[in-house]
């Protein structure tokens, strides 16, 4: 039988441990907030005023026309040079994102009825030079409707071509701010959750004085929950303020239901704190649960679980890896609960997936710390 | 002669106190595991992981043209390799469904005028919806979709487009964003773990009470300081000798820079590390502070480094707060070593940044050594 009043007094010990210890405050509240803070507001996939060397060999009007578009963008910020070596050397001192260069014959090309111009992009930011390419031809490709509508009957075939109108679903106002920072309240969650957890539990083992509780009357399963709740209370603290800042700092929409949050926030809040506890029980040092909390508890959470790289655009075995780690359920249902509004089919499925999770993680850690001296 | 001598006790002196401490971190086989394995699991991974290209983009197709010409589109799309067509709609009522499951990337949606504007000489246009959860994949997707388009207009047409942009991109002539990030991954995996050995090796000692016995030896502070960051600065110059190997054997991404810039680089940017590490050490009183400090430093350090996401998107406040992060120098001049083949001369600008907080931290720490004797 559980005895309230046996789990009543653990807790009181680790309330009372965590209120005098400043770090579990610091990892609890104000890293939580410093985070979301720094990275709601330094991490973007947004690319604006971006430097680049405009090399005119042509310089007709027709070509600074041509290229004219890149001064009103908010994308670019161009630096007009004479030569393509004084560019390059730009480029050399990473003053410039790219090069466009308009070759000496472009009026005379599209006098023919096809000119080319040439962009030339600094390839060790790929992703940065796929949006100066995307910026760049998008540009080019209006002003080329524009001129050809200014000398219409120029160059009218029998049939038209195709374009492509492109319209993004939840996320209307396109900023990458929005996709971080659903995510980054996981990353925060998997954070206090698995690594205090770890760690604190580590240095009961490493001090032993869990073997001293022991030789007590409590059981395991009252020794662990009352190491689940006072920690999951920090987690959820962290948590709400995330996303009170998330919606109110950063005018993050909040679309799904925040019964479904809230339930999904409970059960993933029990799978990490019970992965600490089975990692330090595992361990046992403080040095070697930390190591390995960060090894599958964090990198993994910001590298794998659809934080930064999409799940879809990596090899199979990744992706399957991927779907091995709880965080990325989490992950996938929190970014929809905010961007796109309640999916009864995913809140269901990516549920039931952490439910199972909790169940495994919770017998393991109750398995690992049975009532044993070694 | 003598002050020769002096100084030759002196080297064997901290050699004997380096040794100590190799020891005291090789010498338990999980350590050991600890530190070689997750650099390899990792690497090997997260250089799966980190891209943004697409192999395949599974799409869900609603052709409500059914002519000659939509069917010729959609041949391009699926004759292309890339995109793969799970689903076909009959109408625009049921495009929501394959976006929200996540079972397809894209839907392409092909209108009932497409035809009727072709044959008009009128540009049709091909509506691609995307999923905003995830928008690198989906702009990504979208911009193969508009490539398509253009080899399909000009197919239709007869006529190549009046202005093409040509690009070239330089030092990664595919644009693989993994080229981009295999160099990074060498700075950021020994970043982790060299901060934290750095860390804890004050700490454990502290918390074992053995620091106060270190600090009766003969050993001056500074040298304690010099016995305790050099065997944390050789395991991070063998973990990215690991990680290097990997990028370039296993991932194959061309080495066009000198191997002795490479590691100049790296052991001055371990010795920041080290810095960082140590004064964080020195100013905790547990191991638990080191590891909770550590983490509240190193996330926005890795987050704000410019791995995920450039630094030139962040806003411009941000920007002059990375200064003080020395892992976005390294990154920079890793990048640019690896890829460009920088001379030194290119990067030297790299180095100050990192030399600076050297200067501050190393001293800090050595003082905090002999001042926090609580």
């Amino acid at each position: 039988m559980l005895s309230r009043k046996r789990m009543g007094a653990l807790m009181g010990k680790e309330f009372t441990q965590i209120g005098r210890d400043s770090s579990t405050f610091l990892i609890g509240i104000i890293l939580p907030l410093l985070l979301i803070i720094l990275i709601g507001s330094g991490l973007s996939l947004d690319v604006k005023q971006l430097p680049i060397a405009i090399v005119l060999e042509d310089d007709s009007p027709l070509a600074r026309d041509a290229v004219s578009f890149v001064n009103e963008s908010d994308y670019f910020e161009p630096h007009y040079v004479p030569s393509m070596a004084a560019a390059e050397q730009l480029m050399d001192r990473r003053t410039i994102e790219a090069i466009v260069r308009v070759p000496a014959d472009f009026a005379t090309q599209v006098g023919r009825g096809h000119a080319e111009v040439q962009a030339i992009l600094y390839g060790a930011n790929a992703t940065t030079a796929a949006s100066a390419r995307s910026y760049l031809s998008a540009g080019l490709a209006s002003w080329q409707a524009d001129y050809s509508a200014r000398h219409a009957g120029a160059a009218t075939g029998t049939r038209g071509g195709v374009t492509v109108v492109t319209r993004q679903w939840f996320n209307d106002a396109n900023t990458s701010t929005y996709l971080f920072i659903p995510g980054l309240i996981v990353i925060v969650l998997t954070l206090v959750g698995v690594f205090l957890t770890a760690l604190v539990m580590a240095r009961e083992w490493e001090r032993g004085t869990l073997e001293s509780l022991f030789v007590t009357p409590a059981q395991s399963l009252e020794i662990i929950i009352a190491k689940i709740i006072p920690y999951s209370c920090i987690a959820g603290i962290g948590f709400t303020l995330c996303v009170l800042t998330a919606i109110y700092g950063y005018d993050v929409p909040l679309l799904g239901s925040i019964p479904v949050l809230a339930l999904a926030l409970g059960i993933y809040i029990i799978v990490a704190v019970c992965m600490g506890l089975t990692i330090s029980a595992v361990v046992r040092s403080q040095f070697l649960a930390c190591q390995m909390a960060l090894f599958i508890g964090l990198l993994p959470t910001v590298m794998l679980s659809g934080f930064i790289f999409d799940l879809h655009s990596v090899p199979a075995v990744v992706n399957i890896i991927g779907h091995v780690m709880p965080a990325t359920y989490y992950m996938e249902l929190i970014k929809t609960l905010f961007l796109a509004g309640d999916n009864p089919y995913l809140a269901v499925r990516n549920t039931c997936v952490l439910a199972g999770y909790a169940v495994v993680f919770l017998l393991l850690s109750l398995r690992l710390t049975r009532k044993k001296l070694d | 002669m003598k002050a020769n001598n002096k100084f030759l006790m002196r080297l064997r002196l901290i050699m004997v106190i380096i040794r100590k401490e190799l020891l005291a971190t090789m010498k338990d086989p999980k350590s050991r595991f600890v530190l070689i394995m997750p650099v390899i699991i990792q690497g090997i991974v997260f250089g799966y992981a980190a891209t943004y290209n697409l192999d395949s983009v599974p799409y869900a197709l609603v052709d409500e043209s059914h002519s000659h010409y939509a069917t010729e589109f959609i041949a391009h799309l699926d004759g292309s390799g890339i995109f793969e067509r799970v689903a076909t709609m009959q109408g625009t009522a049921d495009i929501a469904s394959p976006i929200d499951t996540g079972q397809a990337m894209i839907v392409i949606h092909i209108g009932q005028d497409f035809a009727e504007r072709i044959s008009r000489g009128e540009t049709a246009s091909v509506q691609v919806i995307t999923d905003g959860r995830n928008p690198v994949t989906a702009d990504t997707a979208a911009g193969y979709v508009s490539s398509i388009a253009a080899t399909c207009s000009q197919e239709l047409t007869g006529q190549k487009g009046l202005v093409t942009l040509v690009s070239r991109i330089w030092y990664n002539p595919n644009e693989l964003t993994r080229w981009m990030f295999m160099p990074q991954l060498i700075g950021v995996l020994a970043l982790t773990q060299v901060m934290m050995l750095a860390g804890l090796s004050v700490a454990r000692e502290r918390e074992n009470g053995t620091f106060d016995q270190l600090l009766v030896t003969p050993l001056q502070p500074q040298e304690i300081l010099i016995g305790k960051a050099v065997p944390p600065i050789l395991v991070g110059v063998f973990q990215c000798t690991l990680m290097f190997l990997l990028a370039l054997f296993w991932f194959r991404v061309p080495f066009a820079g000198s191997v002795g810039l490479l590691y100049l680089v790296i052991v001055v940017f371990l010795i920041s590390c080290v810095g960082i590490g140590l004064t964080i050490s020195a100013i905790s009183a547990t191991m638990q502070q080191v590891m909770v400090y550590n983490f509240t430093c190193m996330l926005p350090m890795i987050l704000l480094s410019g791995l995920a996401t450039p630094v030139a998107n962040m806003p411009v406040w941000m920007q002059y707060f990375t200064y003080v992060n020395p892992l976005r120098f390294a990154l920079e001049a890793l990048r640019r070593v690896y890829l460009e083949g920088a001379s030194f001369g290119l990067i030297a600008g790299n180095f100050v940044p990192l030399l600076i907080i050297t200067c501050i931290t190393m001293p800090v720490a050595a003082w905090m050594f002999r001042h926090k004797l609580a």
